[in-house]
């Protein structure tokens, strides 16, 4: 397979198209936005939690496809989780769009599941600001009382 | 598009066609693959590509006469103060400037335009006074001017244009008033390559008394500039947008104007005779140049300067007319494919967005083919806003591209809209 279609598989095409839990929340326990200074991709991340698990999370905005999908994915796998382990799995996941498929070990690649399509994003430096703008987000609102704005330029 | 019969007017039309294929052996850089791809360079609006010429008076000054200028009796010395003086005359003929006086070193248009706002602007721009800018103006023409109302209590007055990326020229006469202080405009959009009828700019301002500044950023590579035939008062431009290298621009200014401005920076160079009670600055160009120039650059700037006009201009704009009309009918009639920027004048420039895919999978996938364009905003958000894009994807063509390169491109867009079955 060409980097190219590795970048852009079937499953982050799809969830590009067809973004899950793409909805403004109304009453949302955490909130905080992702921006990135250098592309204008935005978005906005809504957590409900329920003590220290994560309810129900959402996000709205608008960026490239890697931005887009990850942050599609992104809360499909932190739906239902304790904030810890949605913490433990944005560093495995950073790491593995840093660095690739072959540095992460097994048991992360299970974890991770299908943020596994995202590793390609690791042979594109340019491109893994895009793959983790909604998790910076995330990390933003699950770390704060207030809502905020978090920017990939750090 | 440029219509011919001005251009060719300004130019004095010598009508020879270019041998592209000669000029590319010029130039180094372009002889590369990318992923395993021949390199297509059309990043020319962010920067354009250095003659083997201007390499070589790099290496030259570094390697034979690099020395402190204006301050030695020591022959290296003399010699690097000769040749660096001397670009300042090259620069005055190639801007048709009056005078060498009215030509300052800069880091490039940025800094120029930053000039202008601390010295002049601070001085002369009070509370309640205008600044008139344009919609398409790039951040580095928007900034400063906000930085300057912040401080001052002036007011920034912004020209709109239309659908298709034009000034809207009514609007700015209506804009106009007697309290503008200062209009300062983009010369070519380098977002959208509107040409501005900056002629018609300047002389409706001066008829009420108020200076203009040029931001000619992107003019300087495609078209003849000369300063006095159009009357600004300022005209900024960077050296690494002309073939020239990074870090050296240079800010135009009419004398009587310069003169009446206060130092921009203070240090060495700049001054008469310091004393701990006074200082006396020093005369044109130098009370605006403290410190230690950018020597080398100024002279490699030069180099720039001489191979682009051995070229000639004229000869330069009517191939990248092609290159324009060319693309602009190849990836204009892609069905998914929305240009942004159809001025009726227009530089070598193309904009487009794709219906479905963001113009950063555009680039990435572009990129993958060898061939380099720039996506994102391009410093210019309010003209993204303008056209509701989040960011643009976008060719900008030198005398050096080919249609052959277009047709890569093309097909590349086409392989971006098969990877996004879009
Ligand atoms: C129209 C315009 N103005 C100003 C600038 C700023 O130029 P520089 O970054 O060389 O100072 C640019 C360069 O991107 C430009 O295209």
């Amino acid at each position: 397979m060409s980097s190219v279609n590795e970048l852009y598989q079937q499953l982050i095409l799809d969830h590009n198209k067809n973004p899950r839990n793409c909805r403004h929340m109304d009453h949302p326990t955490k909130i905080a936005e992702g921006y990135n200074p250098l592309c204008g991709d935005h978005f906005t991340v809504f957590l409900e939690m329920d003590g220290d698990t994560i309810k129900d999370v959402s996000f709205q905005g608008a960026g490239c496809a890697i931005s887009k999908a990850s942050a599609s994915m992104m809360t499909t796998a932190v739906k239902g989780v304790k904030k810890a382990e949605a913490e433990d799995l944005f560093q495995k996941f950073h790491t593995l769009v840093t660095r690739g498929m072959k540095s992460a070990v097994e048991d992360d690649i299970e974890e991770l599941g299908c943020l596994g399509a995202l590793a390609g994003v690791s042979e594109f430096p340019a491109r893994i600001k895009c793959a983790s703008l909604a998790w910076h987000a995330l990390h933003g609102a699950l770390a704060s009382e207030d809502s905020k704005v978090v920017t990939t330029e750090e | 598009m440029r219509s011919a019969s001005t251009d060719k007017e300004a130019q004095g039309g010598t009508g020879h066609t270019l041998d592209v294929e000669a000029l590319r052996a010029d130039f180094p850089i372009l002889h590369q693959r990318v992923h395993g791809k021949p390199l297509v360079y059309f990043d020319n609006a962010a920067t354009t590509q250095k003659p083997q010429a201007v390499i070589d008076t790099l290496v030259k000054y570094y390697r034979e006469q690099n020395a402190n200028i204006h301050r030695g009796v020591h022959y290296l010395s003399e010699l690097a103060t000769y040749e660096y003086e001397k670009t300042r005359g090259k620069i005055k003929l190639f801007l048709n400037a009056a005078d060498t006086r009215e030509i300052i070193f800069v880091r490039g248009t940025t800094e120029g335009i930053n000039l202008v706002k601390d010295s002049f602007g601070r001085k002369f721009i009070g509370a309640g006074d205008e600044i008139v800018i344009s919609a398409m103006e790039h951040h580095s023409n928007i900034v400063p001017w906000q930085l300057l109302c912040e401080e001052k209590g002036c007011i920034l007055r912004v020209v709109p244009i239309n659908d298709r990326g034009e000034l809207d020229v009514e609007a700015y006469e209506a804009l106009v008033n007697e309290k503008t202080k200062l209009v300062s405009m983009v010369y070519i959009s380098n977002s959208l390559g509107t040409i501005n009828p900056i002629k018609r700019i300047i002389a409706f301002a001066h008829a009420r008394g108020v200076p203009v500044l040029v931001d000619g950023a992107q003019a300087t590579s495609h078209l003849t500039v000369d300063v006095r035939n159009l009357d600004c008062d300022f005209f900024v431009m960077s050296g690494h947008k002309v073939f020239g290298p990074t870090g050296i621009g240079v800010l135009y200014g009419k004398m009587h104007l310069l003169e009446s401005m206060p130092p921009y920076q203070a240090g060495g160079d700049m001054i008469r005779s310091v004393t701990f009670e006074k200082t006396t600055f020093n005369e044109l160009p130098y009370k605006f140049e403290a410190g230690t120039p950018n020597v080398a650059d100024v002279i490699a700037l030069g180099t720039a300067l001489d191979y682009v006009q051995k070229v000639g201009l004229s000869a330069i704009g009517d191939h990248e007319n092609n290159l324009l009309r060319y693309a602009t009918k190849k990836i204009g009639s892609l069905e998914g494919v929305r240009l942004i920027g159809t001025a009726a004048e227009k530089a070598s420039v193309l904009s487009f967005v794709l219906d479905t895919v963001h113009a950063h999978d555009v680039g990435t996938i572009l990129d993958q083919e060898g061939v380099a364009i720039r996506t994102g905003h391009h410093c210019t958000q309010p003209v993204m806003a303008r056209f509701g894009v989040p960011a643009t994807a976008r060719a900008s063509f030198a005398f050096y591209n080919t249609i052959a390169e277009i047709d890569v491109l093309t097909e590349g867009i086409k392989k971006v809209q098969e990877v996004f079955q879009a």
